[in-house]
């Protein structure tokens, strides 16, 4: 039952990563470029604003009605899934996620597992865990594929390799992968990961995958995918593990297809993906293909604490589509690693939290203006900016007995909390409002013309000789 | 490890739930409210512009010419071997009339740990039937079975597969609930939207990632349904 | 967004929250909005007692600080008046939060609920609530608008500005790209994380001077602040005296174009 280690604190750093990228104009249109482009698709999917809206508040009904039976949605669906002969593992922490698939592979004397796209596996470090163990764990979805080649983490939760131009992935595939002249043909790279991968499902032993919707009364996994590698995954290999969080739950069947459209029209602008995949259970007598074994790992790692508190729970409700940070300005400027998190952009800065702690994240929750684009777009109407006013106050207000969360109070600074209460105290008080006002009237044209992080780029703040008080009483 | 966290994850969960549950959400009366009856030849045209927008081709073809028609495909793209299901009606139809036209009809006839290799590399092309359709997205209902398998519509770079217009559903909704889903669903079932494809480098979008290349829609219409 | 309301329930007698900002950085813009309500009319009622909305401490993870300033508020607007903000940041706090800021607190949450129905943002009362035709007195020209995001993903009332303007004849408004994007004021936000802030502030000023338009307006000063903040900068920087991007609240602009004072 060992606590997760936790290798980084996303927080620290976050302004240096963040600065890096808003000072490169390459990266800054980059970003701007693809953002724009999967806004506009999305809005393209969306012409009929009655219909939009009410399929966000279906959506978010149907998220809300199933986290609130979570519990007995959980057993009824190990009870069905049983009985399809899948086989249910339950993971408190990354830690143990891990050693239950590290356990799986190693069971059957393995050592090549294909994988296919899921966040999940991205949140336990699954890669590092399999190295570790000798095992070879190799991404199939094309962005997760560039990604671990070039030795980096996914910077956006769809589409992983966002970040990187063709010629960059050029370079990349003709610098690792044997035999590969340089082309910046799309195409021509494409067929290069098709032909490198097929042989991958071809060979592997083991096949991992995340899971989009699990319908708790038929014990069904779905899975959402363009390419056709998450099918090659849960199909090809003997050995199929997926990989979810807790809360990716559905009691019934009926409730896939609106939060399955709401998942590609949100996200990539998509009417429907390639492939809807799925799976019940193992391969049967007299079936001759699809994989002799079927595992689930559900995973909490700090999903039942977000669980625990009403407000906080609405975190639950994600269905992972990525269209808040496609919307978000803070994403938009600074891309996916400067979080230093698995989930970026929005969602990642309330999600994060319950993951990692709010020891490491607390930095992370003031990187919002609180615009409300995140909030417009959640096609599950989670209140993104709500929730992040929530958690600052969790992670700024001094520590408490029986926090919420943890690392309630990590970011509490004496001196902050106390000018707060000096600025209520101001201003719950007309006549000492009055009074400071008006003193900064006075003195307005003797403050220091650099006012910290304000002046950086903009000239100083000043109040005006006089009030709209005084310019009223003066006009009687 | 894991029963003991099965038992602390629930125990944190049932501590915390809500203590009344929510009313059920109403999905038919949203789609009854949103989604409009359509006719058999309506959902047939829409199924058609949506996966053919999806880089899917179409060819209309009757019950009795589509082994014909079949055949003017492989032979455009110069394919000489077809996997096929054999004891399906369609798989048989195939191996009856292809191969006095030149083309090998392999079949699916033993695990495919036997001959993996084999379908990986030297499987061009490949017939299997669709359960049924969706009109609003264009998407193809499969559920492979012990006689047509699931690889069968994944690995071969060119996928055909054959459909009667009168199995068009308007919606997914309405698809799973007519054929009552929820009482039983095969190992596997797929919806199928178009080849397979990809935008993950630099949002240019690409066919033919993992799966088929190409998806070939045979669509029987018959005079029913075109009406 | 408010239901217009027939002349017979046209409010004769209005409050006037000026917020914190106006009263104390943008006074001009305040005495304008007064002054534009009082030409129509109405009589604006300044209850000296005000300060800010609490909104500063509320975003910034203190809510029991904005809850007692807040609560200061609740108790500055006895009549059964119309609380007319220019502001649709402060409005959207007054309107929209307070009630769950009081939410344990029944006698606080009724009157916040209360309160919370008779609060328009400015431009928001002069369309829905006034019916307010403007008549362009002034010459061509050309203007860009920036909407705050509260006004526009709280208030709703993104158009009623738009419509305004859209009113004077001889005014061309142009739109900006990214024209629904935020400036990245963001209160403590601008100071917290002022790369992210300055790139979304140069971005913005960016889009606002492609426009060519002569001036910028706005109905939020938060904005304005930011946004006429990092184009003075600019001017520096590079040794400008005249401003590159002039900017005022909406207010000032109608009345002005309006005929003033009168």
């Amino acid at each position: 039952m060992s606590e997760h280690t936790l290798h980084f604190r996303p927080a620290d750093g976050f302004r240096a990563r963040s600065k890096a990228v808003v000072d490169n104009p390459f990266l800054r249109q980059s970003f701007r470029g693809a953002m724009d482009f999967l806004m506009a698709k999305r809005a393209a999917q969306f012409p009929d604003p009655e219909e939009l809206e009410s399929l966000r508040s279906l959506g978010e009904a149907i998220r809300q009605y199933n986290l609130a039976k979570l519990p007995d949605l959980l057993l009824q669906l190990e009870s069905r899934l049983t009985a399809n002969g899948v086989k249910v593992h339950w993971a408190e922490t990354p830690d143990e996620a891990n050693a239950i698939i590290l356990g799986i592979v190693q069971g059957h004397g393995a050592t090549k597992m294909v994988k296919g796209k899921s966040m999940v596996s991205e949140e336990i470090e699954l890669n590092h865990a399999a190295e570790a163990a000798g095992i070879e764990a190799l991404e199939s979805d094309m962005g997760e594929y560039i990604v671990q080649l070039a030795g980096e983490k996914p910077s956006h939760i769809i589409m992983p390799a966002i970040h990187k131009t063709k010629e960059e992935i050029a370079r990349l595939f003709h610098e690792k992968v044997p035999g590969v002249d340089y082309t910046d043909n799309v195409d021509a790279l494409i067929q290069i990961g098709r032909d490198v991968l097929r042989r991958k499902f071809l060979e592997a032993e083991i096949g991992l995958s995340g899971v989009n919707f699990a319908v708790a009364e038929t014990g069904t996994l779905c899975l959402v995918e363009n390419e056709g590698n998450g099918r090659m995954c849960t199909t090809a290999p003997a050995i199929h593990i997926a990989i979810t969080g807790i809360e990716k739950i559905v009691e019934k069947l009926e409730h896939v297809p609106p939060l399955y459209s709401l998942l590609t029209r949100s996200a990539t602008g998509q009417n429907i993906s390639t492939y809807f995949n799925m799976i019940s259970g193992p391969r049967q007598p007299g079936e001759k293909d699809g994989p002799e074994e079927v595992h689930l790992v559900l995973l909490d790692n700090g999903r039942s604490q977000a669980y625990a508190d009403e407000q906080l729970r609405k975190t639950l409700q994600c269905i992972r589509c990525g269209a808040c940070m496609n919307h978000c300005p803070v994403y938009s400027r600074i891309g996916g690693h400067a979080y230093g998190t698995t989930y970026p952009g929005p969602i990642g800065k309330i999600v994060s939290p319950h993951l990692l702690g709010l020891d490491a994240t607390a930095g992370l929750t003031t990187a919002s203006s609180l615009c409300g684009a995140c909030g417009e777009v959640c096609p599950v109407k989670i209140p993104i900016p709500e929730l992040l006013m929530r958690l600052r106050e969790e992670a700024f207000s001094a520590p408490r007995a029986n926090p919420v969360m943890r690392g309630q109070g990590a970011g509490y600074s004496p001196l902050i909390s106390a000018i707060w209460r000096a600025w209520a105290v101001v201003y719950q008080s007309p006549a000492l409002y009055r009074m400071v006002s008006w003193l900064g009237s006075r003195l307005g044209g003797f403050l220091p013309s650099r006012q910290g992080a304000w002046t950086s780029v903009r000239t100083p703040l000043r109040p005006a000789p006089k009030r709209l008080r005084d310019m009223l009483r003066e006009r009687g | 490890m894991s029963a003991l966290a099965r038992d602390r994850i629930l125990a944190k969960l049932r501590q915390n739930a809500p203590s009344t549950a929510n009313a059920l959400p109403d999905v038919a009366a949203w789609y009854a409210g949103h989604r409009p009856v359509e006719t058999a030849a309506d959902k047939a045209r829409r199924f058609r512009h949506f996966i053919e927008l999806a880089h899917a081709e179409v060819h209309a073809v009757t019950p009795g010419n589509w082994t014909q028609t079949l055949h003017a495909v492989l032979k455009a793209r110069a394919i000489d071997r077809l996997l096929v299901a054999e004891g399906t009606p369609h798989g048989d139809a195939a191996l009856d009339d292809l191969p006095p036209h030149g083309i090998d009809c392999s079949v699916y006839d033993m695990a495919i740990e036997a001959w993996k290799t084999e379908m990986f590399e030297a499987t061009p092309a490949s017939l299997t039937g669709a359960r049924a359709a969706i009109a609003e997205t264009g998407t193809l209902i499969l559920w492979p079975d012990a006689l047509e398998p699931r690889l069968m519509s994944l690995v071969p770079p060119v996928h055909i597969v054959l459909l009667d217009a009168t199995r068009i559903h308007n919606t997914f909704f309405e698809a799973m609930t007519a054929e009552g889903w929820k009482n039983g669903l095969p190992t596997n079932a797929l919806l199928i939207s178009g080849p397979s494809k990809t935008a993950d480098i630099q949002q240019t979008l690409a066919y033919g990632a993992h799966g088929p290349k190409e998806l070939i829609v045979l669509l029987i219409e018959t005079t029913e349904a075109a009406q | 967004m408010s239901e217009p309301v027939e002349s017979a329930r046209r409010p004769s007698d209005i409050y006037f929250f000026a917020t914190c900002v106006v009263d104390q950085f943008f006074p001009g813009a305040g005495m304008d909005a007064i002054t534009l309500l009082e030409r129509e009319g109405i009589r604006v009622h300044f209850p000296e007692e005000q300060t800010c909305c609490g909104q500063p401490a509320y975003t910034s993870g203190f809510p029991d600080e904005a809850r007692r300033v807040a609560a200061h508020q609740l108790t500055l607007f006895p009549e059964d008046w119309p609380v007319v903000v220019p502001s649709g940041s402060c409005a959207g706090m007054m309107k929209h939060h307070y009630p769950t800021l009081f939410a344990a607190d029944p006698q606080r949450k009724a009157q916040a609920e209360a309160l919370s129905a008779r609060i328009h943002e400015f431009t928001d009362f002069l369309v829905n609530v006034l019916g307010w035709q403007p008549q362009d007195r002034g010459g061509d020209c050309t203007v860009v608008l920036h909407t705050s995001c509260s006004a526009r993903r709280e208030m709703g009332v993104h158009l009623t500005g738009r419509r305004l303007l859209g009113d004077l004849k001889n005014v061309r408004v142009a739109t900006q790209d990214h024209e629904a994007e935020c400036c990245g004021f963001g209160g403590t936000f601008s100071v917290k994380q002022p790369e992210i802030s300055g790139a979304m502030v140069e971005d913005k000023v960016k889009a606002l001077k492609a426009t060519g338009a002569e001036l910028v307006v706005s109905a939020d000063c938060g904005c304005l602040m930011n946004i006429l903040g990092h184009a003075a900068w600019q001017d520096e920087q590079a040794g400008r005296t005249t401003p590159s991007l002039p900017g005022e609240h909406i207010a000032s602009f109608l009345l002005r174009r309006t005929g003033g004072a009168q």
